[in-house]
């Protein structure tokens, strides 16, 4: 009896805590792991975006909160030149970096910060190319080395990039993670002080929140930035609850000690949906899961079986069987979210009997034999990828292709289909910069289609000169009507089966107001306030 | 004695070569490169990949890198991480102390539980109290951690709210780490709910990750009991008119202990498996998931850091179980 009521006293204590937080405007979000690092150009995974860039850093130029559309940032303006080689950002002034307890700027942002930011990962004169192991798998992975010709500062408020090649997803690629943007002085400070590795470890940016304090596995603590230059944050703290496990994230979110969670469990949706205490915000992931048929090998060099055997998969069948709801079927190579989708293209319908009769048409009227490669591992676009190859294995068996599943761990896998090993394999990708380029132009373009990350090897120039003439021009317009081409052209050549956009959720208590839920899979916690 | 734990020490040199060896080994027959799972989906050219391959030493042969490995081992360097890039020793003991403090109480609630539980199922053997304890007993043992602390959680803490669901303590007391025992930290803050939450949050966890070796003390402590309940000296003891609990405390449980010792020191190694899967779902900051992790990313270097730190604590409990022997019971140190 004694034991209860230590118990009681003890949750009577919790609550209490939990009451007073309320005054103090606290959010707890239940993340779903630690974060590789605070460096957001040293680290690829949204874990460590959500803990670093997401909060402590900003960049040039940024997504407006919900959408994948740029909007001025830590630049107030910029300009493209019209052959489309240079860029010049005009600098916001006034812009404070953080004060921490190792670091107290003496001087506010400006095109130093900007040069340093970018040369550290460009570099390898600059001071702290090597530090932390430095790598900037994303800074070489979107090939910035090849297409940086210079960085110039042109007076401390302005700073010009000029590029080898017109480039127009370019501006994107400044309002990703790694681009943000970090203090020239803290780095000079930590060198002069011999401990570099601080402010990769203690950063500090001019975001919305900064850190107070991290304990691996454990807790991650912020403060709203009081000097922030769009304006304080509504919330005073901001605690991340490491959690790795999704059904005890919900426990949390119903036990009210924590206020967002992320990804919760397919099978634990409904039981959200019925919770009064509990909003569920939910949207297209900006993604796509696919079947890409090698083109290069027999018979998939046939467009007539690329597009019977879209006709013979039952899309719907995988929708409900394989994301329990939690997905919508993927006609076009982009997810809706990005500007240009293709609305009016005509996905194939599933229709095994007019499937059999191309199949006979192509010369195989007793079908062939062939492999679907299914991945080892749960991504975004795909949460189970073997459920998802024997429900297409079926599907094609009703029109007499025999295929077999063929997988590898996941490191293996994605090396052997690089190099072009599969007949078919499934696969997915979920975007980086909410530009269609970065689906298209890496997926489906004829640069990649050679041990690439375009897994049909599919080289079609009328399709990759589109996308080619895209890339040179600026002119959204332009551009929008160029994409909206390249998608029926995708359609009627059929390198992939679209298979998939995953539905992100996102449950969190009815007391958060104004979350919006990020299109490139983050989680941003500026402009979120608590009732 | 001294000789005794000569020996012993001795033993630990071929253990060392065999960790270190099967933990290097055993990772590298995984296929996997830590730097494709780095990549995902976007691909990596090749030049770079061999480059990076290069940096991180995995180029060379593997009998010269089991051979660096080993040198910078015995220069007290266990590496860096290939995802944080921070020292695996520094992270291991920033994780270590979590680990350990949830062992030690689940142990704690084993022995304080399962021992009593055996001696009386051994006292009273046949009844119905004997019956339905070993019954239960053997349902602990049979049950899976991950299964049983989620069926705790959910009535205790989000149906009953007694508990916290999961960490170490409210978000709410920000307890700076000076020990790295939540229990410690939190009696040195200033705050005065700090502890009462750190031992609320460690209820839960220390109950889920003691059950398996509370299950096997109990049955331990029931059959050792059962044996020497049965030896002359027991009866010698009961004739010479001592009270049944001097006869059974003193007489039996004493002579009883030395299996029910033994057991308990392995089950050390059983509360780090158990750790792995307690620790993830409790989010509890210790070493099992660290571990658990760095074998889904090919972390080469903390797994291998990782695993031969644990089997040095293991280790060296089980030789001090050892030592205990002669503590416990004089007979074995005159042999």
């Amino acid at each position: 009896m004694r034991h209860r009521s230590l118990i009681l006293a003890v949750s009577t204590a919790v609550s209490m805590g939990f009451a007073a937080s309320v005054a103090a405007k606290t959010l707890v979000y239940c993340s779903e792991g630690s974060p590789e690092g605070f460096n957001p150009s040293l680290y690829t995974s949204g874990t460590t975006f959500d803990a670093s860039s997401h909060t402590i850093f900003d960049r040039l130029v940024q997504f407006k909160r919900g959408t994948t559309q740029i909007e001025p940032g830590l630049a107030s303006s910029w300009e493209a030149s019209a052959d489309g080689l240079s860029y010049t950002f005009h600098l916001r002034k006034g812009v404070k970096f953080q004060t921490t307890k190792n670091f107290t700027p003496s001087r506010d942002f400006n095109a130093d910060d900007v040069l340093y930011s970018f040369n550290r990962q460009w570099l390898k004169t600059n001071p702290d190319y090597k530090l932390s192991g430095g790598t900037y798998e994303y800074f070489n992975g979107m090939d910035m080395p090849k297409l940086l010709k210079s960085i110039k500062k042109v007076d401390d408020y302005t700073v010009k990039f000029t590029l080898n090649t017109p480039e127009a997803p370019f501006l994107a690629d400044m309002a990703m993670d790694f681009a943000s943007i970090m203090s020239a002085e803290y780095a000079a400070k930590m060198r002069a002080a011999g401990t570099p590795n601080k402010i990769d470890q203690d950063p500090v940016g001019t975001g919305p929140f900064q850190l107070t304090s991290y304990q691996k596995d454990a807790i991650i603590r912020y403060k709203a930035n009081p000097d922030y230059w769009a304006g304080k944050a509504s919330i005073d703290k901001l605690v991340f609850a490491i959690t790795p496990d999704a059904a005890v994230r919900y426990a949390k979110l119903k036990a009210g000690e924590c206020q967002v969670m992320p990804y919760p469990n397919p099978a634990d949706i409904a039981s959200i949906k019925k919770d009064p205490n509990i909003t569920l915000l939910q949207q297209e992931g900006l993604n796509v899961g696919y079947l890409a048929f090698n083109t290069e090998k027999k018979p998939f060099t046939d467009v007539r079986v690329r597009q019977a055997l879209n006709m013979a998969t039952n899309k719907q069948a995988i929708i409900d069987a394989v994301f329990q709801g939690a997905g919508k079927i993927a006609k076009n190579p982009i997810p809706p979210t990005i500007w240009s989708y293709n609305d009016a293209v005509k996905d194939y319908p599933y229709d095994p009997a007019k499937a059999k009769a191309l199949l006979a048409e192509a010369g195989y009227p007793n079908g062939f034999t062939t492999d679907i490669w299914a991945m080892p591992v749960q991504r975004p676009y795909n949460p189970n990828a073997r459920r998802m190859a024997e429900i297409i294995q079926a599907d094609w068996a009703k029109v007499g292709v025999k295929a077999k599943i063929v997988t590898y761990e996941w490191g293996e896998y994605l090396k052997r289909s690089k190099a072009g090993e599969h007949q078919t394999v499934l696969l997915g990708w979920t975007g980086d910069n909410g530009d269609p380029d970065n689906f298209m132009y890496v997926l489906l373009g004829c640069a990649a289609a050679n041990n690439g990350a375009n897994r049909a090897r599919w080289c079609y120039k009328p399709f990759n000169d589109l996308l080619i003439q895209a890339k040179r021009t600026t002119d959204i317009a332009k551009r929008t009507e160029l994409y909206k081409k390249a998608q029926v052209v995708f359609k009627e050549q059929a390198p992939w089966i679209t298979i998939a956009h995953s539905i992100v959720y996102m449950p969190m208590s009815n007391k958060v107001v104004g979350y919006k839920i990020d299109p490139f899979g983050g989680h941003e916690f500026y402009g979120v306030d608590l009732k | 004695m001294f000789k005794f734990f000569l020996t012993r020490v001795s033993l630990v040199i071929p253990t060392f070569i065999g960790v270190t060896l099967l933990s290097f080994a055993l990772i590298r027959l995984v296929p996997g490169d830590p730097i494709e799972l780095l990549v995902g989906e976007r691909g990596i050219d090749p030049a770079r990949h061999a480059m990076l391959r290069a940096d991180l030493g995995l180029d060379k042969p593997l009998l010269t890198q089991y051979g660096i490995y080993i040198t910078n081992v015995l220069h007290g360097d266990l590496g860096r991480s290939i995802v944080t890039k921070e020292p695996v020793i520094k992270e291991f003991f920033t994780l270590f102390p979590a680990t350990v403090e949830l062992s030690l109480f689940a142990i704690f609630f084993a022995v304080l539980i399962g021992m009593p539980m055996g001696v009386l199922a051994a006292v009273k053997r046949g009844s119905i109290f004997d019956y339905s304890t070993m019954g239960i007993s053997l349902a602990g043992y049979s049950m899976p951690i991950f299964w049983w602390a989620l069926l705790l959680m959910l009535y205790f803490s989000v149906y009953l709210g007694w508990t916290p669901v999961s960490g170490r303590i409210s978000v709410m007391f920000d307890v700076e780490p000076v020990t790295g025992f939540m229990l410690i930290d939190s009696l040195l803050s200033d705050d005065r709910g700090a502890f009462t939450s750190a031992v609320s949050h460690l209820i839960l966890p220390a109950l889920a990750l003691g059950t398996i070796p509370l299950a096997v003390i109990a049955r331990m402590t029931r059959s050792s009991m059962l044996e020497v309940l049965s030896e002359d000296y027991i009866r010698t003891a009961r004739a010479k008119g001592l009270s049944p609990l001097r006869v059974i405390g003193l007489h039996g449980l004493r002579n009883a202990l030395i299996p029910v010792v033994t057991v308990i020191g392995l089950q050390v190694g059983v509360l780090f498996a158990g750790a792995i899967l307690t620790e993830t779902i409790f989010a509890w900051p210790g070493v099992g998931k660290w571990l658990v992790e760095s074998v889904r990313r090919r972390d080469y270097p903390v797994l291998q850091g990782g695993v031969l730190l644990i089997a040095t604590v293991v280790m060296t409990i089980n030789l001090l179980v050892d030592m205990l022997y002669g503590l416990i019971n004089p007979r074995i140190r005159r042999k």
